[in-house]
């Protein structure tokens, strides 16, 4: 949960509540648009912590400050600090505060379905995400135009989504692995939203995924962890 | 390694070249556990067999069967074994170092690894130019290794994270291996790297589970 969600503008623009009050010990590095700062800004609210946002404007390059550069050299967002520590890269995030903050468990104990959800966490930060990031995107337009760049990331993202509805078919409920909400929504449900909206994908060919994406788009928790409603959020 | 003794319980389905399955490959040896090899043709399309759909209806290498429970997705099946077999740990004690870890593996699963597979390769060829590949998988080498030698400056000792194996060593090493024996990648300029796969190269437990020496591997291309 956020306070005060009003952006200010500049470098690294922090939202946090004033001075007289304790700060957040979580400091969440993240841009309004990008998936995987959707998926931690999920699972915080899931888990029921609160934290201080700073949003890294990725389309004015504020990812390349040197500022910026020392929290995470590869320049991607999000990034968490909690303390002392500093984490980068959202599922080593994600993981990080499933062992700190156990409550509300992202993760169940039984070893199959946890397999489960690391899998399905795993073909979407590997197979799905990467192929379809605006830096992607912009070098394979600049090579094969913007028509074709359309359809690569349809087709990656449909070729991903295939294999997830596959996977989860069988084994699904209200969400991706049973009854309760899990790390696998936690990365699915950014990724089809995203996928539908910026790419256009037609989700009636993935019942299962669309149903999955049902349940977890009436949570509060995941509404309030939306771009739109973000701090940095612009139209 | 692998076995014909003993009936292990413990199967891995896998395909030699499969850097994926390389870090699986490493972790069991890593940790002394003794495994059917079980390999899956992945030029011959083995991995649409009813029989592997069964196990991993994605077709994806590796997979891992362990008694009644099957793992697929390397990080996925590290996680497994490193619960259920906690021998060599495979992450260490230190918060701040599991992180970068995970990070260090998820840099080479998601910002490199992916995008030199064969399915994106074909894709440059055919729509871009045969030429276009190197130039591809140089750029996205380069970058997600000058992003690993900037991440690991300040942790790595005699290897990624310290002076310990752990995680991050066994997803760069099948990497490194593949960007000098598949790409001809220059090292020199990746220095910790360079360094690191030296490190690696006198480890038994890397190098029984490098492409080269696995039951699968072609006559042509064994080491």
């Amino acid at each position: 949960m956020r306070e005060n969600p009003r952006a200010s503008s500049g470098t690294l623009s922090s939202t946090s509540s004033s001075s007289s009050s304790s700060s957040s010990k979580i400091v969440l590095y993240s841009y309004w648009q990008s998936s995987c700062s959707w998926r931690v800004r999920f699972a915080l609210n899931l888990k029921g912590l609160s934290y201080e946002y700073k949003a890294v404007n990725l389309a004015k390059g504020e990812q390349f400050t040197p500022e910026f550069e020392k929290l995470n050299p590869l320049h991607f967002v999000p990034v968490l600090g909690d303390g002392d520590l500093v984490v980068s890269d959202s599922y080593a995030i994600l993981l990080y505060l499933e062992e700190k903050y156990p409550e509300k468990a992202l993760l169940p104990a039984d070893p199959q379905l946890k397999a489960l959800n690391l899998q399905v966490a795993s073909i979407i930060s590997s197979s799905i995400q990467p192929l379809h990031m605006l830096s992607l995107l912009k070098r394979l337009e600049e090579k094969v135009g913007p028509e074709e760049r359309s359809l690569w990331a349809q087709f990656n993202i449909e070729k991903g989504f295939d294999a997830l509805e596959k996977l989860l078919k069988d084994n699904a409920g209200k969400y991706a692995t049973g009854e309760q909400i899990y790390l696998a929504d936690v990365f699915l449900a950014p990724q089809i939203a995203v996928a539908a909206k910026r790419f256009n994908i037609d989700m009636s060919k993935f019942p299962t995924l669309s149903m999955i994406y049902e349940s977890c788009k009436i949570l509060s928790e995941f509404q309030t962890s939306s771009p739109e409603t973000q701090p940095d959020a612009v139209w | 390694m692998a076995s014909g003794e003993d009936n292990p319980k413990l199967q891995l389905y896998s395909y030699w070249r499969s850097s994926c399955s390389c870090r699986v490959r490493i972790a069991l040896n890593l940790k002394g556990i003794k495994y059917e090899y079980k390999a899956v043709n992945l030029v011959k399309g083995e991995q649409f067999s009813p029989e592997f759909l069964k196990l991993n209806p994605i077709g994806y290498v590796p997979v891992l069967v362990d008694g009644d429970i099957v793992i697929s997705d390397s990080f996925a099946i590290i996680m497994y074994l490193e619960e259920k077999y906690p021998q060599h740990p495979l992450l260490p004690q230190d918060v701040q170092r599991r992180a970068i870890n995970i990070q260090a593996a998820n840099i080479v699963s998601s910002s490199i690894q992916p995008l030199q597979n064969l399915a994106v390769l074909k894709y440059i060829e055919q729509k871009i130019h045969p030429d276009e590949k190197r130039v591809w998988v140089e750029y996205h080498i380069g970058k997600g290794f000058a992003a690993l030698e900037k991440l690991l400056k300040d942790y790595a000792g005699k290897y990624a994270t310290g002076d310990e194996v752990y995680m991050a060593d066994l997803f760069l090493a099948p990497q490194i291996h593949t960007a000098i024996k598949r790409f001809s990648i220059d090292m020199t300029q990746y220095p910790i790297l360079s360094r690191l796969n030296d490190a690696y190269n006198e480890l038994p437990a890397f190098l029984d589970a490098y492409p080269e020496k696995q039951p699968d591997t072609p006559v042509e291309a064994l080491g």
